[in-house]
């Protein structure tokens, strides 16, 4: 059904469904795609200077505490202190440096600090939830935060959202652009998640899981999770080419 | 070297979820130069899902040449063309405020296009919402360019009118200019995937 072969249509290509490694914009057990999901077929974009390129400069230098959701209060926030760290590579393994990665998510209760959550569990008034920080000349990025709750939400009767966090990043270049989730392993929830089974690959799936890492983890203190991520950028000849 | 190959497919991409003004929308990115340069253009619309609805918890993220057409990242080295002092070209709106964005920003200049040819000014912009599991890609064109307008390779090749028009901002006065985006349904804005 996913898989219409590829068509003419009023001299637009549509391209064929092999995108099973990403989501459709359509997935009708999540909800909320079904009014949002473009009808139209996608016209195809050639590759130009348009897309290769994108901000790469950073709006901004992010704060000193900024990847540190711990310590963002007075008091220290309820719930598991975790350790969040990986890599962020392009399609050939090389580091993307220097690149804004913005983060947020629900505390230790499943609650999010936004006006739109109604789910009765409780604010914490020592964590906001946000952070952000670049990625350094390996393409190395750490956060400490707390390991953040389920949720319920309206999608489809007894629907629960598995603990996550938001991922935003920008890579090298417009097309690179990236906003994803990281799941925790060994989640009972992901059977029942149409946002994370929205990817209908599940090695692809898998990819969005993060891995548990003694190495990371500190003694008395934090556990550690090691999340990597790969964006889109493998033809990057010009991010190579040497400014004369 | 299978196994290498699987660890660098590319992470999926996954909604914003609801509550994205968390994370993305703690500062005001909305204004490119200050509302005062004597070339500030305003652009601003509304995003509406396939109901009509104003879509309260949307986002919308602009990139775009600085009036010269050239954008300020290395991959353009056309160092023969000027960028503007501070300015570089990335914005970013919320749509909680009724569903409506807005942009204070430079035209931006023609750009080079696939095989010699030349794209009209035009502005990319990613749109990110709750049930929209990946961003969606539109451009922003200009309703007061006909003539690059209609060499444009990109505009072109969307043989359907309709839908071509959707891309082109309409302008609302002096320096103004109108882009809404529809999701899905009538009159729903032309959204491109990227070739690889």
């Amino acid at each position: 059904m996913q898989h219409e072969p590829a068509q003419e249509r009023r001299g637009i290509l549509v391209p064929q469904e092999d995108e099973l490694e990403q989501p459709p914009y359509l997935y009708p057990d999540y909800v909320g795609t079904r009014l949002r999901a473009p009808k139209e077929p996608l016209i195809i974009l050639p590759k130009t200077l348009s897309d290769i390129t994108g901000p790469i400069y950073g709006h901004h230098r992010p704060g000193e505490l900024d990847n540190d959701l711990t310590r963002q209060h007075e008091g220290e926030p309820q719930g598991q202190k975790i350790i969040v760290h990986g890599r962020v590579l392009d399609g050939d393994g090389r580091p993307v440096r220097n690149t804004l990665v913005e983060i947020w998510q629900a505390n230790a209760a499943g609650r999010y600090r936004h006006k739109v959550d109604q789910h009765p569990a409780p604010i914490d008034p020592n964590f906001s939830g946000a952070g952000r920080t670049l990625t350094d000349d390996d393409g190395y990025y750490r956060f400490v935060t707390i390991k953040p709750g389920a949720y319920p939400w309206q999608n489809h009767y007894n629907a629960w959202r598995p603990a996550h966090i938001h991922f935003s990043l920008f890579g090298r270049a417009f097309r690179s652009r990236l906003v994803t989730q990281m799941y925790f392993p060994g989640d009972p929830l992901f059977f029942q998640d149409p946002i994370f089974q929205s990817v209908r690959d599940e090695k692809a799936r898998r990819r969005m899981i993060s891995s548990f890492d003694l190495e990371a983890t500190i003694p008395e203190e934090a556990l550690g999770f090691r999340f990597d991520i790969v964006l889109e950028g493998r033809d990057a000849t010009p991010f190579e080419r040497p400014h004369a | 070297m299978g196994r290498q190959r699987e660890e660098l497919r590319l992470t999926p991409s996954q909604t914003v979820g609801p509550y994205l003004s968390l994370g993305l929308l703690r500062e005001d990115w909305t204004h490119l130069v200050p509302p005062d340069h004597p070339r500030a253009i305003r652009i601003e619309g509304t995003l509406y899902d396939g109901a009509g609805e104003p879509v309260t918890d949307g986002l919308v993220e602009i990139w775009q040449a600085a009036p010269s057409g050239r954008y300020d990242h290395p991959a353009d080295d056309r160092e023969e063309l000027p960028l503007e002092e501070g300015f570089h070209g990335f914005g970013r709106s919320g749509t909680e405020d009724g569903g409506r964005f807005s942009f204070v920003t430079l035209k931006p200049g023609p750009v080079p296009g696939p095989d010699g040819a030349t794209q009209a000014p035009h502005i990319m912009v990613a749109v990110f919402a709750r049930g929209l599991l990946k961003q969606l890609i539109t451009r922003i064109y200009f309703e007061d360019e006909p003539e690059a307008n209609a060499e444009d390779p990109v505009l072109r090749s969307i043989g359907d009118e309709r839908l071509r028009r959707t891309l082109i901002a309409r302008r609302e006065g002096e320096s103004r200019y109108r882009f809404d985006i529809r999701l899905q349904g009538e009159g729903q804005t032309a959204f491109f995937k990227l070739s690889p």
